[in-house]
């Protein structure tokens, strides 16, 4: 569900009607442009090349891990403290702060997973307007000019990345408050005792003055919500330019293509939580999760950029090459005079300091391996999570979910998870039962069990404020709620109606929560019960858009300006320790989520909320989990079918079809929407949607392996193009086609009537085989595929193995011992590699190395399986029962060597027409060495 | 991998008590038993390929039909029979043998997976005999209820058709009177109608002069009701039957006050009546209410038929005007209107003239092949949850309302049968209810099951606005089959 829809459409009724606009799209009248938030107008107010920041060089402080220095602006003589680092993996980190604030400004907590590790910075020469650093190997330079205060860093001759090169470094320090209220002139200001703290005793300049009467500083209004703004203004803002950078990603949650447009002229994009009522399509607005996260990239270099701060923030981005032609470029490379392409981007907060870690690449695996360094990798979900989900809003009781299961069943289409929305609890008060309708909630989950699925039920953050509620008295007893700024509970509407928020940034309210989630606690719960936080941007209807205002209180006096868009990313946390905690710290949790911040890729699942059944948002749902994957968050899908209005039929099977092959792969439908099961829409359609819902599961042995590779190395699962073919400018906009780690390419249909795609097939030299057909094509070439309804146009790349299980189940765990087919399909030099992974499939055992992990290599016309990881130990039922060379010659027989040296023949079948061999049976244990010989 | 046990023992005989041994591959129903033969290659049954008959059940699939492995998952299309003795025999998908979850009653898709099944076939075949017999009984006494009804709307039928032809019949004799009513007022309304067909433009100054003829008009109808005994002239006795002429206001209209009024005369024909009208047009009350409508008798049901006896030109013009002509003619006394009591009657009137209607509407119903579901017609029923009352009114609509107040909502009206081919009447369908937010118009849809008593045994919201009804009916119940066929024993794919 979700979404601030369905029954509080009579809230809005009386607002809508009075806005023209009734439509159906998002009501943006509801949330801020930047001319509407007074930072982002502040600063996009000023004028570049004009710093008044200047760096004092004879405060240059240099310790074995960092170098600190002052900056001074000459405008109000404000100084700022400089530290830098050089991160190991080359990566530098730039912190920017006041040197002595009126008070404590807010850092990120919890979100790197360690204090990242340094390396020693040297001087390599100083002058009177700068100091160059050594940022180790290949000449590798930081550069700090003084005056104008910028930072450039440079490997060779080359400018790789400037901060403050056009001047916008802007840090609004904490000021005591002027007494403007009863003087609205300010004409005669007393100077404040508390400036004499301040190490600049100079008297401000008037300009500064004037500017303190801008709107907007003390308090906000928007709407009819007024934002009380007691410190008043604190924003900081830092320009950044990429020399020979066309092309920059990354900044989710937006509903925009993949590759970042320029903001000129429009707004920039915006990242702040919210419960965005039916988003709109291409365009820069904030939605449910905020990832500061921005990747640039060329040919030559892929770099990051992650800008470490939870306030409100806002991102521009410019280029010189925006506005220009294929022909003006041309021209301009003829005529060998132009400057280089350049890309400029700016970041804009309403709080906090400046920190910002600059992630050099050079290569795109590179960047995700730093970024992975700072903020942790993707959380290893049970393999069951990776199945196929089947949710609306909602299961109304627990016949209906026995009718569900039963009809999946019936239509031989698999599940493994069946999940409720909040329709299933008491009046909204989350972790109860519904006492009509869910009665017998463990009766309902051993149902489930038996059939070897599992199901998840919502818990959103809002706690209905009712004296009978235990949750809720418990946390008031505790004094856990955020309160407002007033000191009393915070109290919002959502749901239940009335709602407290507790307070997740604290430790202990966190550890709390999760203890709600033991057995014991959570009445009715079973070890298949699992979670689903929603609502937690936090979507607080009455609130200013939509969400919580701004001076509510978090603990430590934090405002929760200075931390909104972590509150996500703490409630997900807290509810996947809860599901740990409840078994002993031995079963790995599933948690979704539709807020989420900067690692929240740690903490399980992430969705795109709530999307709308059109074919614009089916294929948005591409860049999207795109863009997220970029940012290490890669377990994305969208609600397949859409969740707002009824899909066609058509829609729903390309839905479906699409979705089999994205990473989180969930149906889910609005309360106001007609149902639509897959078996609702005619044998046909049914059986086009078993069949793609059926390959989703014979691949599950490869998609659990990326996520095993994505937890271990942080590269995401689904993948853009260019990421795996850096140089291909061809790629580095492609966004309706992907590749699943490096051996698939899905391009979904995701239009309306197709009759075919053309899909882009990378690489030169290399070949790629019809996964369905094995029919063989060149890389580097657009191929026309003639699609119809129940085509899926994947490709597996020549010179990978893919290991599958072709006997499809009714869930994942009923295939656990199953065995596997290996598919092979041959590079142009008859060469192939690819692993196999297997564990247990949902405990942390793999921790202590319980897995089977080996690699697959065919080369000689040998296919050999080697253990990758030597001191893992597990033991699997599952067996090798066919290989699959595609792309082969007829061998004129085959044979199995075992690790006894017991060498035996295998029976094979030759299709000449489609060059594929298929060995019979090897037989062999999946977890040992053998050896395939073709001869 | 594990070496699979390629022959199955299957003990059959719990009917018969002893027993008896059929040695088959693992999956393969007895009747198939013939293709299955150890001591020959297999061919694949949709004759595909043949293979030694040691890759029967190997767990590697050969056949493209999946016929090798009947008893392994390792065929994504096959299947595998449960014989299940003591309940039905049946099969399952491949993919469910040996996948962790007891799918056949008699355990036999879990010989290898390590999870410990519980033969259940002897309850369920229990438990199935003793459904299907109770259904059989309500089946049996259902249908005989059915018989009835069908007997009960054969004869409710021919009933009100006859009523209905009778309504017919007498409406037709009425509108006969009334027309001839109207004659005589049409008559005395000509000029009037000719006057404003000439001078339809000149309405204004044409007004006073068709007041007069409508004056006219109302005077004739006075006279012919007031005259009582028909002989063409009133009377003063005649005239004593209106009380409220009573000049002195004394109560009492004399002999002396009626001549009075009759200008000295006994009796005056309708000539010398015009002097007498413009005497009592003020105060005259007509005896029936109204002059513009009838009291008409039919069967047990009063009432009323509306004649238009308007002598307004306009008589087709909306309320509107007539209003506008009452505030006009502030002279003449309310009484006198006939617009006021014709609005008064009009409702009566409406429901009176619209009953032969319904009665052709409910004639009209499809009430099923031999009209069994007739009985339903205008009755309702009701169904109380924990949060609404359901309603359901066959034929005509659907509705819930709070238990606890609060107002009704429409879950659809009338629609059609809905049932598959074959059993059309199986599903009654509703719809057009109020409209749902982002959403469709709510609907209900009805399922007919057999019952003896007719009620509604179940509500649910399936989907958003869309609702499922469970109503029972022995007008759904089917013939019942001779009682051998209904037992479980003699299901065609038992081996028994």
């Amino acid at each position: 569900m979700a979404a601030f829809a369905g029954r509080m459409w009579m809230f809005w009724a009386a607002w809508l009607s009075s806005c023209l606009t009734v439509t159906v799209a998002v009501d943006r009248g509801n949330f801020k442009t930047c001319d509407q938030s007074a930072f982002c107008k502040r600063q996009r107010a000023m004028t570049p090349g004009q710093s008044p920041f200047r760096a004092l060089l004879d405060t240059l402080e240099l310790s074995d891990s960092r170098l600190t220095l002052q900056l001074i602006n000459d405008n109000n003589k404000v100084r700022l403290l400089l530290e830098l680092y050089r991160l190991q993996g080359n990566m530098t980190r730039v912190k920017i702060n006041e040197l002595k604030p009126l008070k404590p400004r807010y850092e990120v907590p919890d979100i790197l997973v360690t204090d990242p590790p340094t390396e020693p910075l040297s001087v390599v020469s100083r002058d009177e307007n700068g100091v160059v650093l050594s940022l180790g190997a290949e000449a590798c330079r930081l550069i700090v000019s003084a005056q104008p205060f910028r930072l450039d860093i440079m490997e060779g001759p080359q400018v790789l990345l400037s901060l403050n090169s056009r001047g916008l470094l802007m840090f609004e320090h904490l000021r005591p408050r002027k007494d403007t209220q009863s003087d609205p002139e300010g004409s005669e200001r007393v100077e404040d005792p508390a400036n004499a703290d301040q190490p600049p005793t100079e008297k401000a300049p008037d300009e500064e003055n004037a500017k303190e009467d801008e709107s907007g500083m003390w308090d906000e209004t928007f709407k009819s919500h007024t934002d009380s703004k007691p410190n008043g203004p604190s924003s900081i803002g830092l320009d950044f330019s990429l020399p020979g950078v066309e092309h920059v990603y990354g900044i989710p949650e937006h509903a925009d293509d993949l590759k970042l447009k320029t903001t000129d002229g429009g707004d920039p994009y915006r990242l702040y939580n919210l419960d965005v009522f039916q988003y709109e399509l291409y365009n820069p607005m904030a939605l449910y999760g905020a990832v500061p996260v921005l990747l640039s990239h060329s040919p030559q270099r892929t770099m990051g950029i992650f800008w470490l701060n939870a306030a409100e923030t806002w991102v521009d981005i410019s280029s010189n090459t925006a506005g220009k032609t294929v022909f003006g470029k041309m021209l301009d490379y003829v005529q060998g005079a132009s400057e280089t392409p350049q890309t400029d981007v700016r970041w804009m907060s309403e709080s906090g300091i400046i920190d910002v870690f600059i992630m050099l690449g050079p290569k795109p695996a590179d960047v995700f391996s730093q970024y992975a360094s700072l903020t942790g990798t993707q959380s290893f979900p049970p393999l069951s999570a990776l199945g196929y989900h089947q949710c609306r809003w909602n299961y109304n009781d627990q016949e209906d979910v026995r009718a569900v299961d039963a009809g999946l069943d019936e239509h031989d289409i698999p599940y493994d998870f069946i999940w409720l929305d909040i329709e299933h609890t008491d009046g909204k008060r989350y972790f109860t039962w519904d006492s009509s309708k869910f009665s017998q909630p463990r009766e309902m989950l051993q149902g489930l069990m038996d059939k070897k699925r599992k199901m998840v039920a919502i818990v959103d953050p809002h706690i209905k404020v009712d004296s009978g509620y235990k949750i809720h008295n418990e946390i008031r007893a505790k004094d856990f709620y955020i309160k407002n700024k007033d000191g009393a509970d915070y109290e919002g509407w959502c749901w239940p109606g009335s709602a407290g928020y507790p307070d997740f940034t604290r430790p202990d309210m966190r550890a709390w929560w999760a203890s709600m989630f033991a057995y014991d606690q959570y009445e009715g719960s079973m070890e298949n019960l699992y979670t689903w936080n929603d609502m937690n941007e936090p979507s607080v209807f009455n609130g200013p858009e939509v969400t919580m205002h701004k001076d509510a209180i978090h603990q430590g006096a934090w405002e929760h300006r200075d931390v909104h868009n972590l509150y996500g990313f703490y409630v997900q946390m807290a509810t996947a320790e809860g599901l740990i905690q409840r078994s002993g710290g031995v079963e790995r949790p599933f948690v979704l989520t539709r807020a989420f911040f900067a690692g929240s890729q740690r903490l399980g699942a992430v969705w795109t909320g709530d999307n709308a059944a059109e074919w614009g948002h089916l294929k948005i749902s591409i860049p999207m989990c795109l863009s997220l994957g970029l940012v290490g968050i890669s377990f994305c899908g969208a609600d397949v079918g859409g969740f707002f209005k009824a899909p066609s039929t058509e829609l729903l099977v390309r839905w479906y079809q699409t979705g089999a092959y994205q990473p989180f792969f969930r149906a889910h439908a609005h309360v106001d929407t007609p149902r639509r099961e897959p078996w609702l829409f005619g044998p046909e359609n049914t059986a086009v949607i078993r069949e793609a819902i059926r390959q989703r599961y014979g691949l599950l042995p490869y998609w659990y392996q990326l996520f095993y590779h994505a937890h271990r190395t942080g590269q995401p699962i689904m993948r853009p193009l260019w990421v795996e073919y850096p140089e291909d400018a061809a790629t580095f906009t492609m966004d309706d086609q992907f590749l699943l780690g490096r051996d698939l390419l899905v391009h979904p249909v995701t239009e309306e009537g197709a009759r075919g795609v053309t899909a882009y097939l990378p690489g030169r030299g290399e070949v790629w085989y019809d996964i369905h057909t094995f029919q063989k094509h060149n890389g580097a070439q657009n191929l026309y595929i003639p699609v119809t309804i129940s085509s899926i146009p994947v490709f597996q790349r020549g010179g990978s193995i893919i290991p599958r299980k072709l006997r499809i189940r009714r869930s994942t765990s009923c295939m656990e011992n199953d065995p596997y087919t290996l598919f092979v399909a041959l590079s142009p030099q008859r060469t192939a590699v690819g692993e196999l992974y297997i564990d247990d499939g949902h405990t942390f055992a793999y921790k202590e190395n319980k897995f089977i992990h080996r690699q697959l290599t065919f080369a000689n016309n040998t296919l050999i399986s080697r253990n990758l990881v030597p001191d893992s130990s597990f033991s699997t039922a599952s067996w090798i029962e066919r290989v699959l060379i595609i792309g082969a010659h007829k061998p004129s027989k085959v044979t199995l060597r075992t690790a006894d040296g017991a060498e035996s023949p295998l029976e094979f079948e030759f299709d000449a027409t489609s060059s594929v061999l298929t060995i019979r049976k090897p037989g062999v244990n999946a977890g040992a060495d053998w050896m395939m010989v073709l001869h | 991998m594990f070496r699979l046990q390629v022959f199955l023992i299957v003990s059959l005989g719990a009917a018969l008590g002893a027993a008896v041994e059929v040695q088959r591959p693992r999956g393969v129903p007895l009747e198939k038993r013939h293709f299955y033969d150890e001591s020959r290659p297999f061919t694949c049954l949709d004759g595909s390929r043949t293979i030694p008959f040691d890759r029967v059940n190997d767990d590697y699939c050969d056949c493209k039909d999946g016929s090798d492995e009947p008893g392994t998952a390792a065929c994504p299309n096959g299947s595998f029979h449960c014989t299940n003795a003591g309940f039905r025999a049946t099969f399952i998908p491949s993919s469910r043998i040996n996948d962790g979850v007891c799918d056949c009653c008699d355990t036999t898709d879990e010989y290898n997976s390590g999870v410990s099944c519980q033969n259940t076939c002897r309850e369920l075949g229990q438990k199935e005999r003793e459904t299907l017999e109770k259904m059989a009984e309500i089946t049996r006494e259902g249908f005989l209820l059915k018989r009835q009804l069908i007997e009960e709307a054969k004869q409710g039928l021919q009933e009100k058709q006859g009523k209905l032809s009778e309504l017919q019949a007498s409406r037709k004799e009425h509108e006969e009177k009334v027309d001839a009513l109207r004659t005589v007022k049409e008559t005395a309304e000509q000029p009037e109608r000719e006057a404003k067909e000439r001078h339809l433009k000149a309405w204004e100054a044409q007004k006073a002069a068709l007041q007069l003829e409508k004056e006219k008009a109302k005077m004739a109808e006075v006279f012919l009701e007031l005259d009582g005994d028909a002989d063409g002239l009133v009377s003063v006795s005649e005239l004593q039957t209106h009380q409220e002429l009573d000049p002195d206001g004394d109560g009492a209209l004399t002999d002396t006050e009626a001549q009075g009024l009759l200008s000295g005369a006994d009796k005056v024909d309708s000539a010398g009546f015009q002097n007498v009208w413009s005497n009592i047009k003020d105060k005259y009350v007509s005896e029936v209410r109204g002059p513009s409508c009838l009291l008409l008798k039919s069967g047990e049901t009063d009432f009323w038929l509306e004649v238009s006896v308007h002598s307004y030109p306009e008589d087709d013009a909306g309320d509107e005007e007539d209003d506008e002509e009452e505030d006009d003619d502030d002279d003449v006394p309310e009484e006198y209107d006939d617009k006021v009591t014709c609005h008064r009657c009009r409702p009566m009137c409406a429901t009176c003239s619209s009953l032969p209607e319904s009665l052709e509407k409910e004639i009209s119903f499809d009430f099923g092949p031999s009209a069994e579901f007739a009985y339903l017609y205008s009755q309702c029923y009701e169904l109380t949850t924990n949060e609404y009352i359901y309603r359901l009114c066959p034929f005509n609509r659907v509705s819930q309302k709070p238990k606890y107040g609060g107002s009704e909502t429409n879950l659809g009206s009338w629609g059609s049968w809905n049932g598959p081919e074959g059993s059309k009447y199986s599903i009654m369908k509703y719809d057009h209810g109020t409209g749902c937010w982002q959403g469709p118009n709510r609907s209900t849809t009805v399922k007919l099951t057999c019952g003896k008593e007719t009620a509604v045994l179940s509500t649910s919201e399936p989907s958003r606005c869309e609702y499922l009804m469970e109503f029972s009916t022995p007008a759904i119940c089917q013939e019942p089959p001779s009682l051998e066929t209904v037992a479980p024993e003699t299901d065609p794919h038992d081996e028994f």
